[in-house]
C-alpha cells in the first residue's frame, strides 16, 4: 500500500470522470432520446431555450388530455439545427423539433424530417405560413408564428407615417443594420420594390432554375443602392451593425429603424413611443420583406410519429395553443383566427399589415449559394463599387454556384 | 512491508513509534484501504450504470470497452505491485479518450463524404425518400379513420364524406362494411374487428406508420394512410424502390436512379436523389484541397497568411514581452509591482471578449479609435485587406505579450546574477552581456514555449472569428474566404457556414493542418536541442 491518500483520491476522481466520459460518448443524449413505452407513449420536443416556458403549459395540458407525456428539452438557438441534423440519423434525436421554415431545404436534403399532413386545417393558416411550410409540394412544418421586418417609427419625433422612402429619409434619420458583410435580409424589401426577387416561383414554390436576381430590376436596385451609399446620400452604411442601429433608435438619434418584432420589446422598454409602418418604397411598387415562419418539424426517425402528428396537427394547430404561444413570444400567430385575435395589439397589427405583403424566405438549398455572395456584393455597392458590374458579377457567381 | 517490520520489534522506542506512525500515515493502512474501496466502488457503480444505459441502446462495442477498462482499473489499484500504472492510468485513459479517439474519428470522417445530403445510412435515405415521395391525391377528401385489429393484422376503418364505410388492410384493398358501429358520422367499429383505443394506436406506432391500405386493386389509385390515427388521406407514391436491384424509379418521369457507389441514387445523366447516405470515399477529400480550382487558389494564400500571422505574432509578442521583462527586472525602476499588475490585465480577460471589444473600437465610423483617438478620421481598420491584417497583428500583440512578459520575467530571474557580474568584471558591455549570455540562456527555457505559441497562433480561431470573421471578403474567389482567414477559420467556413455542410472536407483539412503543425514542431524541437548544448 504505497499509494498515498491524495494520489488515490486524484486517481479515483480521474477514473470516475473517465468512465463517465466513455459512457457519455455513447449515451450522451440517451435521456433526450425517444424512449417508447407501451402505455401512453412519450414525445421528446426540442425547443429554443427562450420559448421553453411558452410551451410548458401546452405540453402539460396535452399530457392531461391524451396521456402522452411531452418532454421539452431546451436547446441553444444557435446549435439546435445542426444538433438535429447530426443526431437524427443516430436515432438519438427528438421526435419533434422547433425551428424556422428556411431550414427546410437543408433538413429535407439530409432526410431528417417527415412530411406532415395538415388535411383540411391547412386552409385555417395564413397563406404565407402554408407557402413557407411547403417544400417541393409537400408540407413539413406546423407553423405557429410568422415574423417579418417592418419600420419602427419613433412617433414622438415623427407623428405621421411617411409615404415613400424619400419622404421617410427627409423626415428623420433612418437606420438599418448592415455590417461589413452586408445584410440582404434587411435590404430585400427595397430590392423587391424594384421588381427583382431572388428566384421565380411556380406552384410548388420557388424555382431554383429560374434565377431572377440579375434582371433589369436588380440592376436598377443596385444603382439606387449605390446612390444611397457612401458616395451618395449615405443612408446605408456598412459600419452600422445591429447593435449600433439599435442604440441610435433607442437614443432617439434615429427616427426610423427597419427591424423585426424581436426588437420591439427593447424599444418599448426604452420608453420610445413606437409605431409600426410598412416599409416605404423607393418606387411605386410595394416593398415586400421576407417572412420567416416558425414552427415544428417531425423527425423522420421518430418512433412516435402518430403521437407527434397528433400533437402537432390536432393540438398545436388549435387557436388556444397558438394564442398562448403568442402571448409568450409576442409574434404574430400563424393560424389565421389566432392572428386576428392577436392583432388587437396595435404593434402586432402593424407587423401583420406589413406581413400581408411579405413573401416567404426561400428555403431551397440553392438559397445558401445566394446568401454567400449577396450581402458582400451589396456591401461593396454601398461602399462605392460600380453598381452594375458588381450586381452582374453577383448574379453570375450565384448562377455558377447553383450549377 | 514497513508496518510488519515495525511491529516485529519487541521494544519500540518513542522515536520508533513515531516513525511507525508516520510510515502508517504515509503508506495508508486500513483507512486508505477503505477510501480506496469506496472510490473504486463509485467508479464501478458508475461503470455498471453506464453499461445498463448502453444496453438499452445496444452499444455493444462501448459496453465492452467500459467493462474492460473498469476491470483493468480495479486490478491496477488493488494490486500491490503496479505502482507506475497507478499514476499513469488516469492520464492514459484521458489521452485515449480525448486525443487519440478524437484524432482517429476526425481522420475517419476525412475519408467519408459526410456532409449535407450524406448524413445517415442507406436505409434511412431510402425511407426518407419514400416518405417524401408520398403525395396526397389532388382534391382527395379528408377521411375519418379508426384503426382496427383482426387477429393481429391492423386495418383501417374508413368513413368517406358521403357516409360510406370501408375497411381494408395492407394486403386487402378497401371493401364495403355492413352494419358498422357509428359514433356520430364516424364509424368506430365493425363486426369481426377490434377497434384500437388512442393509447393502443400510440403503442403500435411502428405498424401504423407502415399501414397503407390500397384504395383498389390498381396500385395507381393510391393507398389510404393515417398520420395521426384519426384522419386518413389518399396517397400515391412518386418513387418505387426495388430493393433487389437497388434502384429507385420515378414513376411520373420513368427515370431510373441506381446506386452507383457515390452515396446517392444517381440517374444516367448524373442527377442525384437527395438525401443520399454516408460512404467511405478514400483520399478524395484530401485530393480536392489541391485539385479543385475554387479551393486551391484561396488555400495557397490562406496558408501563406497563416504562417505569416503565426510567425509575426510570436515574434512581436516575444520581443515586446522580453523588452518589458528586462525593463521591469531593473532594480532602478520604481513601482514595478503596479506596472506588472497592469501588464497582466490583457491576459486576465477572456481573449474572445477582448477581440470583440477591439472589433467595436476599430469600427470605421463609430469606433473609439477613429472617433476619439484620431479625431473623427475614417481609417478602415477592419475593412481594408492590408489594414485588417495589420489590425489583427496589433490586437494579437495586445493579447499575447503579457504571456511572453510573464515567462521572460521568470526566465530572466532564474539566470544567476554572478554571470552578469563576471562578464562585467571581464569588461563586457551590457548589450554584449545580453546578446551573448542572457539571450541564449533565456532561449533554452523559452524556445519550447515559443514553438507551442506558434502552434497556438497557427490555430488561433477565436481571434480571427471574433475580430474580423475572416473579412474583408475576397470577392474575387468563389468560396466564402476573406483576406484575414487563417487555415482553421477557412475550415470552419467550409464546414459550418451556408446551408451545405461538408464535414468530410473539413476533417481532411484539419488532418492536413495537424500534420503541418506537427512537422514544424518536430523540426523546431530538434533545433532547440542545439541550444541546450550551451549549458
Amino acid at each position: 500500500m504505497r499509494v498515498n491518500k491524495k494520489g488515490l483520491l486524484v486517481a479515483g476522481a480521474f477514473a470516475i470522470a473517465a468512465t463517465l466520459g466513455l459512457a457519455g460518448c455513447a449515451a450522451g443524449d440517451s435521456d433526450a432520446g425517444g424512449e417508447t413505452s407501451a402505455e401512453g407513449g412519450s414525445l421528446t420536443v426540442w425547443v429554443d431555450s427562450e420559448r421553453l416556458d411558452a410551451l410548458k403549459g401546452a405540453a402539460e395540458s396535452y399530457e392531461e388530455k391524451t396521456g402522452i407525456s411531452v418532454k421539452l428539452v431546451g436547446k441553444d438557438t444557435s446549435t439546435i439545427k445542426d444538433d438535429f441534423i447530426q443526431q437524427v440519423p443516430t436515432g438519438k434525436g427528438p421526435d419533434v423539433v422547433m425551428g424556422a421554415h428556411d431550414w427546410l431545404g437543408e433538413l429535407s436534403t439530409n432526410g431528417v424530417v417527415a412530411p406532415l399532413e395538415l388535411g383540411d386545417s391547412a386552409a385555417d393558416y395564413l397563406p404565407v405560413a402554408i407557402q413557407a411550410a411547403t417544400y417541393e409540394g409537400t408540407v413539413y412544418l406546423l407553423p405557429y408564428a410568422v415574423e417579418n421586418i417592418a419600420v419602427l417609427r419613433n412617433a414622438d419625433l415623427v407623428p405621421e407615417a411617411p409615404t415613400s422612402f424619400d419622404d421617410m429619409v427627409a423626415k428623420g434619420t433612418f437606420v438599418v443594420q448592415q455590417g461589413a458583410e452586408g445584410d440582404p435580409y434587411h435590404l430585400y424589401p427595397f430590392q423587391t420594390a424594384f421588381g427583382a426577387p431572388v428566384f421565380g416561383s411556380t406552384d410548388a414554390g420557388y424555382d431554383p432554375t429560374d434565377l431572377q436576381i440579375g434582371n433589369a430590376g436588380g440592376e436598377q436596385f443596385a444603382a439606387w443602392l449605390g446612390s444611397q451609399g457612401k458616395n451618395g446620400t449615405g443612408v446605408f452604411n456598412t459600419d452600422i451593425d445591429g447593435d449600433i442601429a439599435k442604440q441610435q433608435f433607442l437614443d432617439g438619434t434615429a427616427a426610423f429603424w427597419l427591424t423585426g418584432p424581436w426588437n420591439v420589446g427593447a424599444a418599448v422598454d426604452a420608453g420610445i413611443n413606437v409605431a409600426i409602418d410598412t416599409v416605404p418604397s423607393p418606387t411605386d411598387q410595394p416593398a415586400s420583406p421576407f417572412a420567416g415562419v416558425k414552427g415544428f418539424y417531425v423527425s423522420s426517425e421518430s418512433k412516435n410519429k402518430v403521437a407527434a402528428n397528433d400533437f402537432l396537427v390536432n393540438y398545436l394547430g388549435t387557436e388556444d395553443v397558438q394564442l398562448s404561444l403568442f402571448e409568450a413570444g409576442n409574434v404574430l400567430p400563424a393560424l389565421a383566427s389566432a392572428a386576428e385575435t392577436a392583432s388587437a395589439d396595435p404593434i402586432i397589427a402593424g407587423f401583420a399589415a406589413v406581413g400581408a405583403e411579405a413573401v416567404p424566405m426561400p428555403a431551397i438549398p440553392a438559397m445558401g449559394a445566394v446568401w454567400q455572395y449577396w450581402g458582400i456584393a451589396e456591401a461593396e455597392i454601398i461602399n462605392g463599387a460600380d453598381p452594375a458590374t458588381t450586381w452582374q458579377k453577383l448574379a453570375a457567381d450565384v448562377a455558377a454556384a447553383i450549377q | 512491508m514497513i508496518d510488519d517490520d515495525v511491529r516485529t520489534d519487541p521494544k519500540p522506542t518513542r522515536r520508533q513509534k513515531q516513525a511507525a506512525r508516520m510510515a502508517e500515515a504515509a503508506s495508508g493502512g486500513w483507512r486508505t484501504l477503505l477510501v480506496k474501496i469506496v472510490l473504486l466502488g463509485i467508479v464501478d457503480a458508475i461503470a455498471i450504470y453506464g453499461i445498463f444505459v448502453l444496453l438499452l441502446h445496444d452499444q455493444w462495442l462501448v459496453i465492452g470497452v467500459i467493462a474492460v477498462v473498469t476491470v483493468i482499473v480495479n486490478w491496477i489499484y488493488f494490486s500491490r505491485t503496479q505502482l507506475p500504472a497507478k499514476y499513469l492510468t488516469p492520464g492514459v485513459i484521458f489521452l485515449i479518450l480525448f486525443q487519440v479517439f478524437v484524432l482517429g474519428y476526425t481522420a475517419y470522417i476525412g475519408f467519408t463524404n459526410y456532409g449535407t445530403g450524406h448524413n445517415g445510412s442507406k436505409e434511412q435515405a431510402v425511407s426518407a425518400l419514400m416518405s417524401s415521395a408520398l403525395e396526397r391525391v389532388p382534391d382527395s377528401p379528408t377521411l375519418q379513420v379508426s384503426v382496427v385489429d383482426q387477429a393481429g393484422t391492423l386495418g383501417l376503418l374508413v368513413t368517406e364524406p358521403d357516409g360510406d364505410v370501408l375497411v381494408g388492410t395492407n394486403d386487402s384493398p378497401l371493401e364495403q362494411v355492413d352494419n358498422p358501429q357509428m359514433d356520430g358520422d364516424k364509424a368506430v367499429g365493425a363486426d369481426g374487428w377490434t377497434t384500437l383505443s388512442f393509447a393502443e394506436v400510440i403503442a403500435r406506432t411502428d405498424q401504423i406508420t407502415s399501414l397503407a391500405v390500397p384504395a383498389s386493386d390498381d396500385p395507381n389509385d393510391g393507398a389510404v394512410r393515417t398520420p395521426d390515427g384519426q384522419s386518413g388521406y389518399l396517397y400515391v407514391s412518386n418513387l418505387q424502390y426495388d430493393a433487389e436491384a437497388g434502384t429507385m424509379t420515378d414513376v411520373t418521369t420513368g427515370v431510373v436512379y441506381t446506386d452507383t457507389g457515390v452515396g446517392a441514387f444517381t440517374a444516367d445523366d448524373g442527377e442525384q436523389l437527395l438525401p443520399g447516405w454516408q460512404i467511405v470515399i478514400g483520399w478524395e477529400n484530401f485530393g480536392r484541397a489541391f485539385t479543385e480550382e475554387s479551393i486551391r487558389g484561396p488555400l495557397v494564400y490562406v496558408t501563406i497568411w497563416t504562417f505569416v500571422f503565426a510567425a509575426v505574432s510570436v515574434a512581436t509578442t516575444f520581443f515586446l514581452g522580453l523588452f518589458l521583462a528586462i525593463v521591469f527586472n531593473d532594480m532602478r525602476m520604481k513601482g514595478r509591482k503596479y506596472y506588472r499588475v497592469l501588464m497582466i490585465l490583457p491576459y486576465a480577460f477572456p481573449s474572445f471578449l477582448s477581440a470583440l471589444v477591439w472589433a467595436g473600437m476599430m469600427n470605421e465610423s463609430f469606433g473609439f479609435i477613429n472617433q476619439v483617438l484620431l479625431g473623427g478620421a475614417s481609417v478602415p481598420w477592419l475593412t481594408d485587406p492590408t489594414l485588417a491584417k495589420v489590425s489583427i497583428l496589433i490586437v494579437n500583440l495586445w493579447l499575447g505579450y503579457p504571456y511572453m512578459f510573464l515567462v521572460c520575467t521568470g526566465a530572466l530571474q532564474s539566470i544567476p546574477d554572478e554571470l552578469t557580474e563576471a562578464a562585467t568584471v571581464d569588461g563586457a558591455k551590457p548589450w554584449a552581456i545580453f546578446r551573448l549570455i542572457k539571450l541564449p540562456l533565456l532561449l533554452v527555457s523559452i524556445a519550447p514555449l515559443l514553438i507551442s505559441s506558434f502552434a497556438f497562433n497557427f490555430n488561433n480561431f477565436n481571434l480571427i472569428y471574433m475580430l474580423t470573421n475572416g473579412g474583408p471578403r475576397d470577392s474575387s474567389t468563389s468560396i466564402a474566404v476573406g483576406h484575414t482567414d487563417i487555415l482553421i477559420s477557412m475550415v470552419y467556413k467550409v464546414a459550418f457556414t451556408g446551408q451545405t455542410r461538408d464535414y468530410g472536407l473539413a476533417s481532411a483539412f484539419s488532418i492536413i493542418i495537424f500534420l503541418v503543425v506537427a512537422i514544424i514542431a518536430i523540426i523546431s524541437f530538434r533545433k532547440t536541442r542545439a541550444l541546450e548544448e550551451l549549458n
